[in-house]
């Protein structure tokens, strides 16, 4: 056990996902001797070999192209997209070929071996095209798995995971926290089952849900609001398509009040799939509307980016109100 | 018959076309002393556009050198230089009429010099305040200005060529005598976007000009990872554009062949494709330290080949400039650099109330009602929040 960083922690992910898998290929812009733009691919050529760890072309749709015919054939395809905001080029190959690939041809065919893996979110003075959540583009396409790590240890896990899942996975990594989160982290190989939601902390009066960057941001908040006697529970969602609906409901239907909280904006993201189905489920339980905090619904800006974010003062004055509802 | 197989021959054996057998000639006219080649054809060059084109350049290292320090120093939060490339940009801005659109990657900035925008507007957009005409909603560089025909920079790679196809032909429809000029890099030539622009330019005789930065490298990535045919010139002909290769590192050669260019491309309402083959002295940007993927034996190589010291020989030969005259020009923007960071370092960032503008033409409903909820938001919390303090 050691501390590491989640660089460190994916790139441990991704050499014992090469190391165990002799059929796993790792690609994508400057990934190769290089490193990578933020070296999560660092030493891995070295490693692995050209044929098998490599930079492509710049091109994001052959990219993608390139490993739904790998995995097509067999292959475990493990390709970087450099940032999630240039991920669209490739929403061709991965809407209507990655995600259907296998319902279109009654399973003749899969590509259950693909995972692209990309960093997204705010907080980095990235303006609009470096810090862009596009989850929710994701999670309304059947077919793809969508996975979120909070930390160095549930991203090894996470990615190990995905990348060993029969599904196609996208797995979206915080890039804020890349050097920020440091953390103990198993040297050996470990698996977090996909699709499960995780209670970090446990609490009686609001269950505050996030994902990735933003799981740090609610437990600040959380810490606010139990100096003035509210305890929250909170779960870290971890895999959005397909999302633990179960450890959700049970959460609220003990709480009676959710948060959500997610960077991407307002309107069309994740936290309104979520509260319609919670308020289905938990309908007669809840003691206030489901409350979300999330970004605004303009493009990421840069000067404004801190008044944009859903941070923990905004996600502290939503649970009171929540309280006091 | 289509007009992809009438010029061409039958043969009835096997016989494949040599992937080495486009050979693509490369235009130079000055040498590294100063002086041209024997027999070059030169471009139209008067004085005064050899000063206007030499005094860029000053302009453009000064900028570069003074703002990547003022990034390390941590005043800004980013920058790109475009050292080594100036003859490239430069050279063609210098071609151009003011009406002409350009629309460019993000390497630049050299040509929005020439065009007019002042040392003032630089520094506004560079420090994101409220003079920015970007509003501070995008990261430093990421220049634009309608008054001078410069369409505002998209940090994704390649998407303004397919979109420079559009405006040439809208400038063709429009009946103005203008051509669209994009510019790309050697890397950005790989995306999709590249190829749609370039065949839908070709097929529908849209008066753009695509000129190439091939630089050598897409941040880490050398070209001899990014193709394997001859360098992207070669695809010109593949798209039925008329095509040429230079030195970009010769600001002579890049002025002539972008005139002949613009001339061709608006009396045949074509598209042409340029390569300039040059190279990126400097990091990516300031994220990036090169010393990663390539030696200093390399770079030092390439500094032998500074197109700004070239062309400062060649006027001086021409007895347009002297060595004094050079030292002041310098002196001269580095004064007025420092002078503008500092006015542009103290004023105000935009108010708050700009972030929902724009999204749309006028703000919805819903923006208008998230935006009164943040300002009560930020009155409630002013100290947590110290770019719209007192502002609400």
């Amino acid at each position: 056990m050691a501390e590491i960083n989640m660089l460190q922690a994916i790139n441990d992910a991704l050499s014992m996902a090469m190391e165990t898998d002799e059929k796993a290929i790792l690609f994508g812009e400057d990934v190769g001797h290089f490193g990578g733009v933020f070296r999560a691919t660092s030493g891995l050529q070295e490693k692995f070999g050209r044929d098998r760890c490599f930079n492509t072309p710049l091109t994001e749709q052959g990219i993608a192209g390139f490993a739904n015919g790998l995995a097509s054939n067999g292959m475990t395809a493990i390709a970087e997209i450099q940032f999630a905001d240039y991920i669209f080029p490739a929403i061709d190959q991965i809407v209507n070929e990655t995600a259907k690939f296998r319902y279109r041809s009654g399973n003749e065919f899969n590509v259950g071996g693909v995972t692209f893996r990309t960093p997204y979110g705010g907080g980095i003075a990235g303006g609009h095209y470096h810090s862009q959540s596009p989850e929710a583009y994701f999670t309304q396409t059947a077919g793809l798995k969508v996975v979120v790590p909070r930390n160095a240890y549930q991203a090894k896990g996470l990615l190990l995971a995905s990348i060993r899942d029969n599904n196609p996975v996208i797995f979206f990594e915080p890039k804020r926290l890349y050097r920020a989160n440091v953390g103990e982290v198993p040297d050996g190989d470990y698996e977090i089952e996909l699709g499960k939601a995780e209670v970090v902390r446990e609490g009686t009066d609001i269950t505050l849900l996030a994902w990735g960057a933003q799981v740090e941001i609610i437990e600040k908040a959380a810490d606010m609001a139990s100096k003035e006697g509210i305890s929250c529970e909170i779960i870290d969602l971890r895999t959005l398509a397909p999302w633990d609906v179960e450890t959700v409901a049970e959460s609220v239907k003990k709480t009676g009040r959710l948060l959500i909280n997610h960077e991407a904006p307002l309107t069309g993201g994740f936290a309104g799939e979520i509260s319609a189905t919670i308020q289905e489920q938990c309908f007669l339980y809840l003691e206030s509307p489901i409350s979300r905090v999330c970004g605004l619904d303009t493009p990421y800006p840069l000067i404004h980016e801190k008044e944009y974010m859903p941070d923990a003062l905004k996600t502290f004055d939503a649970i009171k109100a929540s309280i006091k509802f | 018959m289509s007009n992809a197989t009438s010029h061409n021959e039958t043969v009835h054996r096997v016989s494949f076309l040599d992937k080495d057998s486009i050979r693509i000639p490369i235009l130079k006219i000055l040498q590294a002393d100063g002086t041209v080649y024997e027999n070059a054809v030169l471009p139209a060059i008067d004085e005064t556009l050899a000063h206007k084109i030499y005094d860029t350049c000053v302009f453009t290292r000064v900028l570069d050198e003074r703002m990547l320090g003022a990034q390390r120093q941590g005043r800004i939060s980013f920058y790109m230089t475009c050292t080594g490339e100036e003859a490239s940009i430069i050279g063609s801005a210098a071609s151009l009429d003011s009406g002409d659109v350009i629309l460019a990657q993000y390497r630049e900035h050299a040509a929005l010099r020439y065009r007019g925008f002042t040392t003032e507007q630089f520094m506004n957009q560079l420090f994101s305040n409220e003079k920015d005409l970007g509003k501070g909603r995008q990261m430093p560089i990421h220049y634009g200005s309608a008054e001078l025909n410069y369409q505002t920079i998209s940090s994704p790679l390649a998407t303004q060529i397919p979109q420079a196809t559009g405006v040439g032909y809208s400038l063709k429809m429009q009946g103005k005598r203008n051509i669209a000029i994009c510019y790309f890099g050697e890397g950005a030539a790989s995306e999709g976007d590249f190829h749609a622009g370039l065949n839908m330019a070709a097929v529908l005789s849209s008066p753009t000009i695509f000129f190439c930065r091939n630089n050598g490298y897409a941040i880490s990535t050398p070209t001899s990872e990014q193709f394997k045919g001859n360098g992207i010139a070669s695809r010109g002909p593949g798209y039925g554009m008329h095509t040429i290769r230079v030195d970009g590192n010769d600001m002579l050669a890049v002025l002539a062949a972008t005139q002949q260019a613009r001339s061709y491309a608006i009396e045949n309402n074509a598209p042409v494709l340029i390569e300039a083959m040059t190279y990126r002295l400097g990091a990516h940007s300031s994220s990036d330290d090169p010393s990663g993927y390539r030696s200093k034996d390399e770079e030092a190589k390439w500094q032998q080949h500074d197109p700004v010291k070239r062309f400062k020989l060649w006027m001086i030969n021409k007895g347009w400039l002297t060595e004094k005259q050079d030292a002041a020009l310098f002196e001269k923007y580095r004064s007025e650099v420092l002078a503008e960071v500092k006015i542009a370092e103290k004023l105000p960032m935009s108010h708050i109330d700009t972030l929902i503008e724009d999204v749309y033409d006028t703000p919805t409903p819903l923006l208008k009602q998230q935006l009164d909820t943040l300002k009560k938001h930020l009155k409630k919390y002013p100290k947590s929040y110290p770019n719209s303090e007192g502002s609400v």
